[in-house]
């Protein structure tokens, strides 16, 4: 593959729906893409050792997994077009096997690239204006947002223009390449947070103050990991033209006193937690009263001209509500089915946002093959202005398509076998790769959301549990989100055996907490009648409108626990 | 000990002196930090001199000094440990005009780093440089044409090339 690309001119009147790359973005990814090659090289001729390479690998996105390399791709802020996601299939196929796993953080893993052809690769994707750039490393990785960002009807400020001008500060910054460990940013602007932000390094909330203005609540110290912190709030309206001098400000104080003594209290949660909030607030103020910030003068006007690329699609005019979608719903209960479950409102009239799940029953939570990618890819042409989303559900988004074509997509998608309607049910999983693929595994994530899924293989007994958050780690590491998981699944090695932790509770919107431990761990084949007794028992008890979190809340963890000890007792296998 | 400056290897005016040995009377020499003030106190105003400090340390424990200071060489005490790219930072925001200095095992491809956050000079063992000749240090150098942060020393800002070009 080279810069030639035949599908740009093909479709050269596609509207623009989020940022493209100026002369500028062009010339720093493939500067970026030469250096790396140049590494590459420098690597395998001796003149850097595997220690003096790892931190340059792993800043472009290369990780050396169990039984291979695997390349992480950025999707900044989740979004990307129909011709980007049509890339991402032709590496699966020409340098991989096919298919790719979308993450929990807005990016694509491929896992069984060669270290030689990375840097084909890298150039293939900065042809499509896409990167792997801080995908991984102890530098500010890639800045994720909600993913219903710019359609929600709930939203004060589409957060993506927030998130590519951090894309572009925090790219090869010369100060925070070198920080501790890894340092994570997430933008929403709505009033549902469906960006996690409470559990990142640096969370983000576009608020709008008293006089209409726009700035940022700014929190910090939250994550997950082994020891999970929800994060506390560092400035409580940050103006925009303040943003970036304030991010550097808590960067320094991070950079500076983040503990490099032990890489498993180095993250800045720790930090906070360590120092207490006020000294850490304390501190980033009297920093950014010291910057000299004449550097930032400018930012608002950069701010409006990356802001321009994200103006909504032409829209057309619609009645609010879609008579062909009524008929076609009571025409076909499976349509009606994905039509409940996995389509959302949108903020124009006539239209929706589609959810497509990744999660098929019994399948591999967020992979997805070369060839449904491509459906994806036509999909987003035929009925959304080319534009997809990724969720960190490790889920894909149609976010723009008209409830008059619903019934026509949902049979494209259900061709592919992409149309599984569990959008936020009990088989929507979010898992890590686990055991199956990562070197820092100590048990199986993947056969264990496969089991649960294939219990709760009947849909209809999904709806009638509702919303439901299962989360599986195959690690301490909580890669795969279990500490806010409503039902969290941590897994573990005990004396060569795999054994799962189960917590109950766990929340990542605004009102978010950690999940609690259940009990002592049980192996992987009880997992599955584990989760099924916890939602039984929710059924039973669960009051009109209640998620099973909202009655684990109202009744408490010690009902739960309880249940489970009476169920073991009667002979069931726990 | 090998020193790059401007993207070559250059013979060290410097000395660095042992904290046993007696301060002379003239040349360039670096004294340990825990000598600073001693040095500061019994030196003349013409002599020159710099001091050698870890990463971690407080700016401000140098701000008295400042002025007298010819060279400022910050120790990384492992390639990985970034603390000394925001010292460097906060030295130059104290307005130091002499030489900033980077000294261990920085890899060439962390060279736009040290300039972008006011380094001149890198440091580096003799095995190190054997491995990363003159040429890595001088292509890391032109890597990159231009950055995106503001206020950073080296590259061009992108910023600033965008509202030019926007204005023309």
């Amino acid at each position: 593959m080279t810069a030639h690309d035949p599908e740009a001119m093909r479709r050269p009147n596609a509207p623009m729906t989020t940022y493209r790359y100026d002369e500028y973005d062009a010339a720093f990814v493939s500067e970026r893409v030469a250096e790396f090659r140049e590494q590459v090289r420098r690597r395998l001729s001796g003149a850097l050792t595997e220690e003096e390479f790892r931190p340059f690998r792993l800043m472009n996105g290369l990780y050396l997994q169990l039984h291979a390399y695997m390349l992480r791709v950025a999707i900044p802020y989740g979004t990307l077009t129909a011709r980007q996601m049509r890339r991402l299939a032709d590496i699966a196929e020409k340098w991989d096997k096919g298919y790719g796993h979308f993450t929990t953080r807005q990016n694509l893993q491929y896992n069984w690239p060669k270290l030689v052809d990375t840097p084909d690769i890298l150039e293939s994707l900065a042809d499509v204006e896409m990167h792997a750039i801080q995908t991984s490393g102890n530098c500010i990785r890639n800045v994720t947002a909600d993913h219903f960002a710019g359609v929600a009807p709930d939203e004060i400020e589409d957060p993506r223009p927030t998130a590519e001008f951090l894309r572009q500060w925090s790219s090869l910054h010369s100060e925070f390449s070198f920080l501790p460990r890894k340092f994570k940013i997430a933008v929403t602007g709505a009033a549902h947070d469906r960006a996690a932000i409470l559990v990142h390094d640096i969370g983000l909330r576009i608020v709008k103050n008293d006089t209409g203005e726009i700035g940022y609540q700014v929190v910090v110290g939250g994550g997950l990991g082994r020891s999970p912190f929800i994060g506390k709030v560092v400035g409580d309206f940050v103006p925009r033209e303040d943003l970036l001098a304030f991010l550097e400000a808590i960067l320094r104080v991070y950079n500076r006193f983040g503990r490099r003594d032990n890489k498993y209290k180095a993250r800045v949660k720790i930090l906070v937690h360590e120092k207490g909030i006020d000294e850490i607030r304390a501190a980033v103020e009297a920093e950014f009263a010291a910057m000299d910030r004449s550097a930032f003068a400018h930012d608002s006007e950069e701010f409006e001209r990356i802001a321009a690329f994200f103006a909504p699609p032409p829209y057309d005019s619609l009645p609010a509500t879609s008579a062909s979608l009524r008929a076609a719903k009571l025409e076909s209960p499976a349509f009606a089915n994905f039509a409940d479950v996995n389509v959302g409102a949108h903020k124009m009239p006539g239209y929706a946002i589609v959810t497509v799940s990744l999660k098929p029953i019994g399948g591999v939570p967020g992979d997805a093959t070369s060839d449904q990618m491509r459906v994806l890819a036509d999909a987003s042409e035929r009925f959304g202005f080319g534009e997809l989303r990724v969720s960190h559900e490790q889920n894909i988004i149609l976010p723009h398509v008209k409830q008059d074509d619903l019934l026509t997509l949902w049979r494209m998608l259900d061709a592919a076998g992409l149309a599984t309607a569990n959008a936020g049910l009990v088989s929507d999983i979010i898992s890590c790769p686990g055991l199956d693929y990562c070197s820092l595994a100590t048990a199986r994530s993947i056969p264990i959301a496969q089991a649960i899924s294939k219990r709760f293989s009947d849909m209809s007994r999904q709806r009638r549990i509702g919303k439901l958050g299962v989360k599986i780690s195959g690690c301490i590491n909580a890669c795969g989100h279990h500490h806010v998981g409503a039902i969290g699944i941590l897994g573990l090695e005990k004396k060569g055996q795999e054994s799962y932790q189960i917590t109950l509770g766990g929340d990542p919107t605004f009102s978010a907490s950690i999940g609690e431990i259940l009990g002592p761990g049980v192996t992987a084949e009880q997992v599955p009648d584990v989760v099924e007794h916890l939602v039984d028992y929710y059924l039973a008890e669960r009051e009109e409108g209640e998620a099973f979190i909202d009655t684990w809340r109202r009744i408490g963890h010690a009902r739960f626990k309880d249940v489970l000890r009476r169920e073991g007792e009667d002979g069931a296998d726990i | 000990m090998a020193l790059i400056s401007d993207g070559r290897f250059i013979e060290d005016a410097w000395r660095r002196l042992a904290d046993e040995e007696a301060l002379p009377k003239t040349g360039k020499f670096i004294v340990s930090l825990p000598r600073l003030e001693h040095a500061v106190e019994v030196l003349g105003p013409t002599a020159t001199f710099g001091v050698i400090v870890p990463n971690t340390t407080e700016p401000s424990a140098l701000i008295a000094a400042l002025p007298r200071l010819d060279l400022i060489s910050i120790a990384f005490p492992a390639f990985a440990d970034g603390r000394g790219f925001s010292l460097a930072r906060l030295l130059r925001r104290a307005e130091f005009k002499g030489e900033l200095r980077a000294s261990g095992r920085l890899v060439a491809d962390q060279y736009p780093h040290a300039i972008g956050c006011g380094f001149d000079t890198i440091e580096i063992p003799d095995d190190l440089a054997d491995r990363q000749d003159e040429e890595q240090w001088r292509s890391a150098l032109n890597a990159y044409s231009m950055s995106y942060q503001r206020g950073y020393a080296g590259r061009g800002s992108i910023l600033e090339a965008r509202r030019k070009a926007a204005r023309s």
